[in-house]
């Protein structure tokens, strides 16, 4: 009954460079990776070390100068155009003019859903991400969280199996950051998407993904890619040892990067 | 660029002259294409010919229609700068009043907005009757002073608000700044607000500069003032009959005028360019 | 509730000021001719103004109904050619390029001005010159604003519309025309007026003797100063009228931005 699913995502040898010449800057330089069906893994690093446009690229926004790009077992374009990926960006992006009901239903409606499915798939996800009563009002009246959280809703829209998130609660303080990982973190087990999450924060990382990806920039590359111990993802986690020597080892990871690649 | 859509735009001139009927398109009774024929819609080389003609047949000693034009428009030119300079000033200190004196700004400032939207034009006609009647501080009331009340009267809206905007453009953070410097309302001014209001000054001075020419050229029309350019163009458009493309030789004459001062504002504008932020394609 | 009552208790309060300075304003002009005996044909009466206006309330209308008339057909034109241009020229960059500097000199040129060679070419006692002048008038700040309107889109919406994989048409119905709105709503209101005052203005340069212009020169011509200045404050009340319908239409099509008590 359980046929083995693809890896979400399989990066091969994957390489961009902007500019030519003595201009050029490498952005990235032969990245490996592999996700897992269901995996969350987190992509954290320094400014400048390629991590959004790594997300890019996997999202077919961006191509790659050179290596292969699999998304679902299909080549990134290919993916794209099925829609088997959905995407949350720091700013919610929202259209103003559009419901928060309208919102969630853009990207079924794009891809010829009729209206009564439209509608009661968005009422859905909208429970789902705990926004069920806010169907009709309007993007302007919802605070930062709330809106980042419809467009979490929308990404989940077609249901596909790969969740692709840059930085989506870097505009957000603290405390509604932490209530929304563990949302994030109800939403991913409900849905069994896999998800890859940009961030610069490292207990951000470690509180989310089972492994965390550490870049480095000049030139953008994975430097060493560290298992999260497993564990039930609560506030009591946030507090526990395993969570803070996993912390520890990350930032070292990252500070050994950048003493070594620093002027 | 400008170039090209002019050459365009005298192409369709005369394509429109070879292509369209002599008495023009109608729907029903309504003419709703122009009339082609020469007397409606001369060449354009009859159009520059026009300048070179003498003004009054026959007469010698007479100038040409290209010296009685340039004439006009220094004459309007001199009295649309004036009501402008009047204008500008009274509006800036407005918007200084404004930004000091929160009751002022609150008090007047809808009042000012809601100037932009009415046709403040049609005052221009009743101020006929004060030359000649009228005198203030010992000075009779020439007709040439109220076509500079006009123009600066329409000048001042578009200043009071432009200036206003520019004075309250900068960021709280930038205010609190100066505050923290214990900086007066006057420094504040001369360091902070003043260099802000320059990119918001310059558009406003360009409206009002068009806008006082419109209003010194509508205000002769309808004071009769003689002399400028508005008279000119009255005066040559009843004589239309006689030499239909005579017309087109004023109206120039107030093209070139609105123009240059909208030129020179944009040059005011070259010469403060270090205070107003890069223009992005 | 407590939204409601708030918002109301500020817009009260927003609206004293100039209130009462315009009543002051009117009250102080009618005690100044009073007092210093002004001349009504250097500043009448607000009172004598007023009655004037009672009086003579037919023509008024009906004067104001020819220009209305000339500067709604005007509105209309400019309205359609303005959204065109724009359209095409969010299109076709080289048409942008092109009209771009023309619409400079145009904001130059007294454009009323043309309007004895609009007579010329069509006739004199028609009144498609006043409605041209108009719709050259009109056609200016909607070309300009909704153009600015279509050119600029959210990153993020475009990036999000290229994450559907949508085509380059459904991205412009779904975004940037939606995007666009605000924009030429702000062209509206500014032609909406225009509208009127170019109306007004081309009736100063002869022709058909309908209209507010000639009523006003007539009457001040006549010396009859009050009843000028009352078909002034017609004239001001229509352009009043053309933008208050601009800034409703405003309202009514984009609901979203209205304020509203926010949650969290």
């Amino acid at each position: 009954m359980n046929e083995p699913r693809p890896p979400a995502v399989a990066l091969e040898g994957v390489g961009k460079r902007f500019g030519s010449g003595a201009t050029a800057v490498d952005a990235l330089t032969e990245i490996d990776l592999s996700v897992a069906a269901g995996e969350f893994v987190s992509l954290i690093g320094p400014s400048g070390c390629g991590k959004s446009t790594l997300l890019r690229i996997i999202a077919n926004l961006i191509d790659p100068s050179e290596g292969s790009v699999l998304v679902n077992g299909k080549p990134a374009r290919q993916a794209r155009l099925d829609q088997d990926y959905g995407i949350a960006f720091q700013q919610a992006g929202l259209l103003e003019w559009r419901t928060v009901q309208a919102n969630v239903e853009l990207p079924l409606a794009l891809h010829g859903m009729r209206r009564e499915e439209r509608r009661s798939q968005a009422a859905e996800l909208l429970e789902l991400v705990g926004l069920g009563d806010f169907g009709s009002h309007r993007p302007s009246q919802l605070s930062g969280g709330m809106q980042q959280r419809v467009a979490i809703a929308r990404a989940l829209a077609r249901r596909p199996a790969l969740l692709l998130m840059d930085e989506p609660f870097g505009a957000l303080d603290e405390m509604t950051r932490e209530r929304m990982q563990s949302e994030l973190i109800r939403i991913c087990a409900e849905t069994r998407a896999a998800v890859v999450f940009v961030t610069h924060s490292i207990p951000e990382a470690v509180f989310l993904s089972q492994r965390a990806v550490v870049m480095s920039p000049r030139p953008g590359r994975i430097t060493e890619i560290i298992d999260v111990p497993p564990g039930t993802r609560d506030e009591d986690f946030r507090e526990a040892d395993a969570f803070y020597a996993t912390i520890t080892e990350v930032r070292e990871a990252l500070r050994a990067r950048t003493r070594e690649g620093s002027p | 660029m400008l170039l090209l859509a002019l050459l365009l735009l005298a192409a369709a001139w005369e394509l429109y002259k070879l292509a369209a009927p002599d008495d023009g398109v109608r729907i029903g009774d309504a003419l709703i294409l122009p009339r082609s024929d020469d007397a409606s819609m001369p060449h354009l080389s009859r159009i520059f010919e026009v300048f070179g003609e003498q003004e009054v047949a026959g007469v010698a000693g007479g100038g040409t229609v290209l010296s009685s034009v340039v004439d006009a428009v220094w004459y309007s030119l001199r009295l649309a700068v004036a009501g402008f300079a009047a204008g500008v000033a009274v509006g800036f200190v407005l918007a200084l009043a404004m930004q000091r004196v929160r009751v002022v700004e609150r008090a007047l400032l809808p009042w000012v907005v809601l100037s932009q939207t009415v046709p403040l034009i049609a005052l221009a006609p009743l101020v006929y009757g004060w030359s000649g009647n009228l005198s203030l501080f010992g000075l009779d009331w020439q007709p040439w002073m109220s076509v500079s009340v006009i123009a600066a009267y329409l000048a001042f809206f578009p200043v009071a608000i432009g200036v206003l905007r520019g004075f309250s453009s900068p960021t709280p953070v930038q205010t609190e700044l100066l505050a923290a410097c214990a900086a007066s309302w006057w420094q504040t001014l001369l360091r902070l607000r003043l260099p802000a209001s320059v990119a918001y000054t310059i558009p406003a001075l360009k409206l009002a500069a068009a806008a006082a020419i419109v209003g010194a050229i509508v205000a002769e029309i309808s004071i009769g003032l003689n002399g400028g350019i508005g008279r000119l163009i009255i005066s040559y458009a009843q004589q239309a009959t006689g030499d239909p493309a005579r017309i087109y030789a004023p109206i120039i004459g107030a093209a070139a005028m609105g123009v240059v001062a909208v030129g020179l504002v944009g040059l005011l504008g070259v010469a403060l360019r270090r205070y107003q932020p890069e223009e992005t394609a | 509730m407590r939204t409601g009552a708030v918002w109301t208790g500020r817009v009260f309060s927003g609206i004293w000021p100039p209130l009462l300075f315009g009543i002051g304003f009117l009250v102080s002009w009618e005690l100044f001719v009073l007092l210093r005996d002004i001349e009504p044909f250097v500043l009448p009466k607000p009172s004598a103004i007023f009655e004037q206006l009672g009086e003579n309330l037919d023509t008024i209308l009906a004067a104001a109904w020819d220009t209305g008339r000339n500067a709604l057909v005007g509105l209309a034109l400019g309205l359609v050619t303005g959204l065109a241009a724009a359209l095409l020229a969010s299109w076709l960059r080289s048409l942008e390029e092109l009209l771009t500097p023309l619409t400079a000199a145009a904001a130059a040129i007294p454009i009323v001005a043309l309007t004895p060679i609009l007579n010329t070419m069509f006739s004199s006692t028609s009144s498609t010159p006043r409605r041209l002048i108009v719709m050259i008038y009109v056609f200016f700040p909607i070309f300009i604003n909704t153009l600015k309107g279509l050119r600029q889109v959210d990153p993020v919406h475009a990036e999000l519309m290229r994450s559907y994989a949508a085509s380059s048409w459904t991205t412009t119905r779904i975004v940037r025309l939606p995007g666009a709105l605000p924009y030429f709503f702000t062209g509206l209101k500014i032609a909406s007026s225009g509208a009127v005052i170019a109306a007004i203005v081309s009736e100063y340069f002869g022709g058909l003797q309908q209209g507010l212009g000639p009523a006003i020169t007539s009457a001040a011509a006549a010396s009859a100063y009050p009843r000028a200045w009352a078909i002034v404050t017609a004239a001001i009340a229509l352009g009043l009228a053309f933008y208050v319908v601009a800034l409703l239409a405003e309202r009514v099509a984009m609901p979203w931005q209205r304020p509203q008590g926010e949650l969290t």
